[in-house]
């Protein structure tokens, strides 16, 4: 299973956890595991199918917002701000 | 660490001139303010002298009355859908609410500048005053007058439901803040501010728009993004893109400050109006009061350490002021604070804050100069608490590739260790700085590479030369680092490479020359298309030499097969005579967002006049991690001038501003920009540590060197005063008030 970096803002909605393990080989399986695991979760991610406008992922140093994107068990799935200004 | 062995390169790591350097210094290359069209008139913005205002009513009759004007336009000139224009759109011509002084409300074209001059003044506007917000703290108080009645609180936790000024609220988290600062020995903490900058670029915004009777737009427009003014423009004036043509000018100075628009859908609705060109140009008051300079910020950080050294814990509270509209960037700011240390637990909260000043805009670097402010002091203080030189306690702590870098997400191989290292062995930090009122600071910093999107087109002469068509504004060289890559990659002399920047129909889309990314993107489409003309041209060769095509091989700028041998010169001679198609490849890159980037340390001696508050910078410099230096002058270049704006930032620049939101210092009379009276040589050693997302192993160099100037003067005025500086700029006035207990 694949490791998600929680980001404090959605910490809450993971129990207080930084590091959960979620299953799926696309990033759109792995949201789905983190509903399942943290109900509510998804709507934070995800808007109208596509990435949250608000944020962006990375699956290790690569960030992508592609949420067909493949994901491997030993990846480290980061949950990223979006960048506003700058 | 020792830096990696540089493979060996032929072009790449030479000087030679830029193409654009005869133009340039003659006076013939073309500026903004240089074109020059048929039957051409001129526009003028009317702005507001309000802060902050409700719009009761405009009157332009009167000056559309006047002998010789030809167009008035305002706000309600623009095309709205939905419940209210985009902030963009706001921007460009206020509707019913001023929201700063200089914010634009009406425009006028004439036959020459004095009449359109004297047509704003023919224009009446009534206003209801409002109470201004003005500091980023106080707007965010419950009470604080609010300045866009439809911003509420975002973050990734949801939306709030009260109007408010703080439009965003956001931070990292990352391991245990609290349980961390409970492990050190010594913690340090200070809150400190810095004003509204702005870049300060030379050549103030200047375009010129021709709107044809068949619907075709064409913008001259001095920008570091062609593209995205041709997207502003088509989505503010609400009209295919396909309808609008930019033609980048050369361009005297952005450092982040040009990359929206301003005045282009402005001049292209009075070209509309008027039937005929239209030039807009902005004065230097225009530029300090009606674009975007970077933020006022307010932060409030704290570190801690074991007693050995170890930093363990990080904390900081960021509060950047956004301008009139949402968008600062706090969180860029936020990301680059601590990424020159390994440091296990770290806590930031941000927050993005609406008050009555222009919206603000990247600035070199944007949000990391006043987070390193911050850091690099507390990292000093610390040092001292803890009797471990400076720089060796950056060295102890440094990041390294694996270390968690901004979001989370760990370094690839990085250069922060070996720019410490290499400070630390300076013929500089080993010589000894004597004399009272003297001190010296140092300071580190990092910035990000943006990668974004580029696209050129190369095309190979009869003569066996190359043209390379290329969409980014050359700002600082980048026509110069773009043609040794392609030589570099073809195996051919640079001398041979002829670079060409285009208009935003001659080639396919390239993001904002900006973000440190043009040399390093656009080299990696370069680089790409200059290998896929070798592909290209093995096939080709392989048919003429009746070899198989994976027989012809390609080293050192030569194509081989068995017996047969040719110089890239030669190849194209061969297989692109008369009868053959012309040879042209293309190279495009989606380079990600941010995508690694680089570190940089400064060292500084100062000397502080005791009586005046003065201070002297007597020596300084810096080490930068370039990755592969391409040009190495270039990136010289670019380490001098981000430490220059860092040292008039540290300073003496400020908006200041009245109660009233009105800004005194609106000229460079005023606004205090360091002068080559006011420095030193500024010493360069470049340290070369290759980024491994780059086929050369480039970092961008554009903006890092403007993070460390701020934390490395205040350090240093520190140590020749004994007073630590909390607030920006450390002008004659705040120094003698701070060090004399005047404040």
């Amino acid at each position: 299973m694949a490791t998600v970096r929680i980001p404090g803002p959605l910490r809450e909605a993971a129990g207080g956890a930084e590091l959960v393990t979620a299953s799926g080989s696309t990033l759109r399986e792995v949201v789905d595991d983190l509903e399942r695991q943290f109900p509510g979760m998804r709507e934070r991610l995800v808007e109208d199918g596509a990435v949250h406008s608000g944020i962006t992922l990375a699956i290790g140093p690569n960030q992508t917002n592609d949420l067909d994107a493949a994901v491997a068990d030993e990846d480290e799935i980061n949950v990223l701000p979006a960048i506003s200004g700058g | 660490m020792a830096a990696p062995t540089k493979p060996e390169y032929k072009v790449i790591g030479t000087r030679p001139v830029r193409p654009d350097g005869i133009d340039k210094v003659t006076g013939r290359a073309q500026y903004g303010a240089d074109i020059r069209q048929a039957r051409m008139i001129y526009g003028k913005v009317l702005r507001s002298p309000h802060a902050h205002a409700n719009i009761k009513r405009i009157d332009t009759s009167k000056a559309e009355a006047l002998e010789g004007v030809k167009a008035v336009v305002t706000g309600a000139d623009l095309p709205q859908s939905g419940d209210r224009r985009s902030d963009k759109s706001l921007n460009v011509l206020a509707a019913d609410k001023a929201l700063y002084r200089g914010h634009a409300i009406a425009a006028v074209a004439a036959t020459n500048p004095y009449i359109a001059d004297e047509a704003l003044k023919l224009i009446e506007v009534e206003y209801e005053v409002l109470p201004p917000v003005l500091d980023v703290r106080e707007a965010m108080r419950p009470d604080a007058p609010v300045v866009l009645d439809w911003v509420r609180t975002t973050s990734m936790a949801g939306t709030g439901e009260e109007p408010t000024n703080v439009a965003a609220k956001g931070g990292f988290n990352f391991g245990d803040a609290d349980k961390g600062f409970e492990e050190c020995d010594e913690i340090v903490e200070g809150e400190f501010k810095t004003k509204m900058v702005h870049q300060g670029y030379i050549e103030p915004q200047a375009c010129t728009a021709m709107w044809n009777p068949d619907g075709q737009l064409t913008v001259w427009t001095s920008t570091q993004g062609s593209f995205p003014v041709r997207n502003d423009t088509s989505e503010i004036l609400d009209i295919p893109i396909s309808k609008v043509k930019v033609v980048p000018t050369e361009i005297g100075g952005g450092f982040g400050g040009k990359i929206p628009v301003y005045i282009e859908p402005t001049a292209a609705l009075l070209s509309k109006k008027s039937g005929r060109p239209v030039a807009l140009r902005l004065d230097r008051t225009n530029v300090f009061e009606g674009t975007g300079p970077t933020s006022g910020t307010s932060i409030k950080a704290k570190i801690g350490a074991t007693k050995d050294g170890k930093l363990v814990a990080a904390y900081a509270d960021m509060a950047y002021e956004a301008g009139c509209f949402p968008g600062s960037s706090v969180t860029l700011g936020a990301m680059a604070m601590f990424a020159p240390y390994d440091i296990e637990h770290v806590k930031i909260d941000t927050y993005d804050v609406v008050v009555n000043k222009p919206h603000v805009q990247d600035y070199r670097a944007p949000g990391a100069p006043a987070a390193g402010f911050a850091i690099e002091q507390l990292v000093d203080e610390l040092a001292e608490k803890l009797h471990i030189d400076p720089l060796k306690l950056k060295q102890m702590n440094s990041s390294h590739e694996g270390t968690r870098g901004p979001g989370g997400m760990p370094f690839s191989r990085i250069g922060q260790e070996e720019c410490v290292e290499a400070a630390m062995n300076s013929e500089h930090y080993k010589s000894p700085l004597e004399g009272p009122n003297r001190g010296r600071g140092v300071a580190s910093g990092f910035w990000f590479n943006v990668g974004l999107r580029s696209s050129v087109n190369i095309s190979v002469q009869p003569d066996g030369t190359v043209n390379l068509v290329e969409g980014n504004t050359d700002i600082g060289g980048t026509r110069a680092s773009l043609a040794m890559q392609l030589a570099e990659t073809l195996g051919i002399a640079y001398e041979d490479v002829k670079p060409m920047v285009v208009d935003t129909d001659a080639v396919g889309y390239n993001d904002v020359t900006a973000g440190s990314r043009t040399t390093y993107a656009t080299g990696m489409a370069v680089n790409k298309a200059g290998l896929n003309l070798i592909e290209k041209m093995k096939g080709l060769l392989a048919a003429k030499w009746s070899a198989e095509p994976d027989a012809v091989e390609f080293a050192s700028g030569t194509f081989s097969s068995g017996e047969n041998s040719a110089s890239f010169r030669e190849a194209a001679g061969i297989v692109a005579g008369p009868a053959d198609a012309t040879l042209n490849a293309t190279g495009e890159v989606s380079a990600g967002v941010l995508v690694g980037g680089g570190f940089s340390t400064h060292i500084v001696d100062v000397e502080v006049d005791p009586d005046t508050g003065k201070t002297q910078i007597l020596r300084y410099t810096v080490v930068q991690d370039a990755g592969t230096a391409i040009h190495p002058s270039y990136v010289e270049g670019q380490m001098q001038g981000g430490a220059v704006q860092g040292i008039g930032w540290a300073l003496n620049e400020e908006y200041y501003y009245d109660e009233e939101g009105k800004m005194a210092n609106a000229s460079f009379l005023d606004y205090r920009l360091p002068t080559t009276l006011d420095l030193p040589m500024i010493e360069t050693v470049i340290v070369e540590v290759p980024n491994p997302t780059h086929p050369f192993g480039v970092r961008g160099v554009g903006e890092v060197s403007i993070v460390p100037p701020l934390g490395a003067i205040a350090n240093a005025v520190y140590r020749a005063t004994g007073v630590r500086q909390f607030e920006l700029p450390m002008s004659p006035r705040r120094v003698l008030e701070t060090t004399h207990d005047l404040g």
